[in-house]
């Protein structure tokens, strides 16, 4: 895979008739880390979701596009199967289902039927990537998420990560929950992603994620769009600073008093 | 209903087949009470279920000869895949229709003094243990006419007793092979695990004509004395024309562990009672449900942990799905009597719909008669969570595939507790042939 690029255009977004994306614009090419930060509630999740096609939210104006294919068309398993991964703020369980079962028929509905991957391949790959990521094995044999931790939740996506090897993968706050060595960790995992087929946009609220990742480019979103875009430095400051600056810069009003 | 294919059941009838049947005198009598108790009987009442127009008592003829298997190499393919004949079958006993088919007990089970054999060698050469537990304990002849019909007609069935101390490490198999429709299945199984004895039995209802209607009545017994541990692990797969009335009982001692994993897979209209009596101070009673509705058919599927001895613990958990028109409902009962001090009543039933038409019902029920104890419950009813299906989803997991892995793993519990390969293999074989 030569790496894809990913285009929001003018992107509108509702749940249940309520705006929450008001117009956002959003390049990513091949091989490029972008941050996302804002305050809570600014609609980070929201543009996670929407770019993957979750069932509640409603596109209602603007694009998005993979290497130029309208993944709006798509259906949620067919943007994976396009490139695109979501490691989800809140991960769901799946009872009754091994992680590694998942895992592998994840893998093989990617490869397509005819296609599977050899189970000792698989079993292979599996017990190493949790290896790196100093999981349990045992893990492997837990059903999905149930009775995971938070921290064991968000190694778990990145474990599905390094599976399953997207083009573009998006990191809803994969470092909330963490304690630093699992920062240490899954930072490591994510970095071994890195290359010029490997794009990646992360959601934090954090500078110390990024000072594991050092992004490209950060962006800030406020109110359901991206004031903001600048490199590195603009979390530092985001860090020291918090958002109240950027408010007085731009003169957004808070929520509350837009809709007062 | 009466309709003119019902074969006459009288006194002379069962007297003959009594004796045709070699069987002793008290049996015979057993019957005779049983019938004449039938008539002044009321048909149970599954709650939220009508089977007032059920047939559940007529057929054409009582019995049906079948020739016995000559070996494990001349059973129908189907119950070979029951088997895990890697290792070798140690003790199995196959069933078809009314006919003894194969019955292969271990030595080590024989030095043991373990009894596994078909009901009426049971009731012949072992009078003084059926007799002492056969429908007296656990189920009673005159609970309703269902039970009566039952001891009065009985037809089949296996028997199994494990002496005090021992352990039976080796599962135990039964299989029932149903493909006559012209006779009804009114078999028994009795178990009885000793003082401080342990083992795990497996049995299947099969039906090897899918075409077949008829009538099944189908009790189960299970007696675990002080401190015993019972596994018992079903899976029903009768025929959609079969109307099925099954009834598994247990019943606790002192310190006695019984648990219960049952695939309720049949095609057709079921009525399924599992009660478990913890009489014994700190006795377990542990059952794992799970059912599958598909087609028209319409099921009820009772359980209930009664919870008599001090510091006993009940466990329920009941999953299943309903498909197409299916109707499935849960009726869970945990009940604490008065003095069950220390008492623990848990329960978790999950009903998945799965089409428009289809319908699910959970009824939790507790009843409480003592203050010092811990209940608790938690049922519901609706569709695969749309959250866990996008989940699988975003992994490039089609639809249809992710809503077949929720509803396996929805399924599993049961699965997974099934000590033999064959069984396990063949219940999630039902399984994605029921959802596919
Ligand atoms: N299912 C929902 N129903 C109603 N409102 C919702 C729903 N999901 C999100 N919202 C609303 O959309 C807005 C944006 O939420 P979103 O989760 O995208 O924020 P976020 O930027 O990810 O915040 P955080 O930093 O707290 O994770 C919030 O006001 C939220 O309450
Ligand atoms: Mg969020």
């Amino acid at each position: 895979m030569a790496g894809s690029t990913l285009v929001l255009k003018d992107l509108h977004v509702s749940i249940e008739d309520k705006e929450i994306l008001k117009g956002v614009n959003l390049e990513i090419k091949p091989g490029e880390f972008h941050a996302i930060m804002g305050p809570n509630g600014a609609g980070k999740s929201t543009l996670a979701s929407a770019i993957m096609g979750h069932p509640a939210f409603e596109v209602t104006e603007g694009s998005v596009t993979l290497d130029g294919q309208d993944v709006l068309e798509m259906e949620v398993d067919e943007r994976a199967q396009a490139g695109l991964f979501l490691a989800m703020q809140y991960p769901s369980e799946i009872p009754g289902v091994t992680n590694a079962d998942f895992i592998r028929s994840s893998i093989n509905a990617q490869r397509g039927e005819g296609n599977e991957i050899p189970l000792m391949q698989y079993i292979k790959k599996l017990d190493k990537t949790m290896e790196y990521l100093e999981m349990d094995l045992n893990m492997a044999q837990r059903y999905v998420n149930e009775g995971f931790s938070g921290g064991e939740k968000k190694r778990n996506e990145i474990l599905q990560l390094m599976m399953l090897e997207p083009s573009i993968a998006i990191l809803d706050e994969i470092d909330s929950g963490l304690d630093i060595d699992a920062l240490k960790v899954v930072a490591k995992g994510i970095n071994s992603m890195r290359s010029e087929n490997f794009s990646c946009l992360m959601i934090t609220h954090y500078q110390r994620l990024l000072n594991y990742i050092t992004p490209d480019y950060v962006h800030v979103m406020m109110n359901g769009r991206i004031v903001k875009s600048g490199g590195p430095e603009l979390a530092k400051r985001l860090e020291a600073e918090g958002y109240e600056w950027i408010k007085e810069e731009l003169g957004i009003k808070d929520e509350a008093e837009l809709n007062a | 209903m009466t309709t003119d294919t019902q074969h006459s059941l009288d006194k002379s009838y069962i007297e003959s087949y009594s004796k045709a049947n070699n069987e002793p005198e008290w049996f015979t009598s057993f019957r005779l009470a049983a019938l004449e108790k039938m008539d002044t009987l009321e048909m149970p009442k599954p709650d939220k279920t009508k089977i007032d127009r059920w047939n559940f008592t007529s057929f054409k003829q009582h019995t049906v000869e079948n020739k016995a298997y000559d070996s494990i190499d001349a059973l129908p393919e189907e119950v070979k895949a029951l088997l895990d004949l890697e290792g070798e079958v140690k003790n199995l006993y196959v069933q078809l229709n009314q006919t003894p088919g194969l019955l292969t007990v271990s030595e080590k089970l024989k030095e043991q003094g373990v009894i596994f054999t078909d009901i009426f060698t049971a009731v012949k050469d072992h009078p003084e243990l059926v007799q002492k537990y056969f429908m007296t304990e656990a189920v009673k002849v005159d609970e309703h006419k269902l039970a009566a019909f039952h001891a009065a007609l009985v037809n089949g069935g296996a028997f199994l007793y494990v002496p005090k101390n021992i352990q039976v490490e080796e599962p135990i198999q039964a299989v029932f092979v149903h493909d006559n429709a012209d006779a009804p299945l009114i078999n028994h199984v009795l178990i009885v695990a000793d003082t401080n004895s342990s083992v795990t039995y497996v049995e299947n209802y099969l039906s090897l004509n899918v075409e077949a209607e008829g009538v099944a009545n189908i009790i189960a017994e299970v007696i675990a004395n002080d401190g015993a541990n019972v596994k018992f692990g079903a899976v029903d797969t009768l025929a959609s024309g079969i109307t099925t009335y099954v009834n598994r009982r247990g019943y606790t001692e002192r310190d006695a562990r019984l648990e219960w994993s049952l695939g309720l897979m049949n095609d057709g209209d079921t009525i399924s009672e599992n009660i478990t009596n913890l009489y014994g101070d700190g006795s377990i009673g542990d059952t794992k449900t799970v059912v599958a509705g598909t087609g028209k058919q319409t099921e009820n599927f009772t359980t209930a942990v009664i919870n008599h001895g001090k510091r006993s613990e009940g466990f329920i958990l009941k999953h299943g799905i309903a498909k197409e028109s299916s109707t499935i409902i849960f009726n869970g009962i945990g009940k604490i009597e008065h003095g069950a001090s220390g008492a623990n009543a848990q329960q978790e039933s999950r009903a998945l719909m799965l089409s428009e038409r289809a319908r699910a019902d959970a009824n939790p029920i507790l009843l409480i008669d003592e203050d010092d104890v811990q209940a608790g419950h938690a049922a519901s009813v609706g569709r695969v969570d749309p959250m866990q299906l996008y989940y699988l989803q975003s992994r490039g997991i089609p639809k249809d595939e992710a809503e077949r892995l929720i509803i396996h793993g929805f399924l599993a519990p049961v699965v997974t507790q099934l000590p033999i390969e064959g069984v396990k293999k063949q219940l999630t074989e039902v399984i994605e042939r029921k959802i596919r």
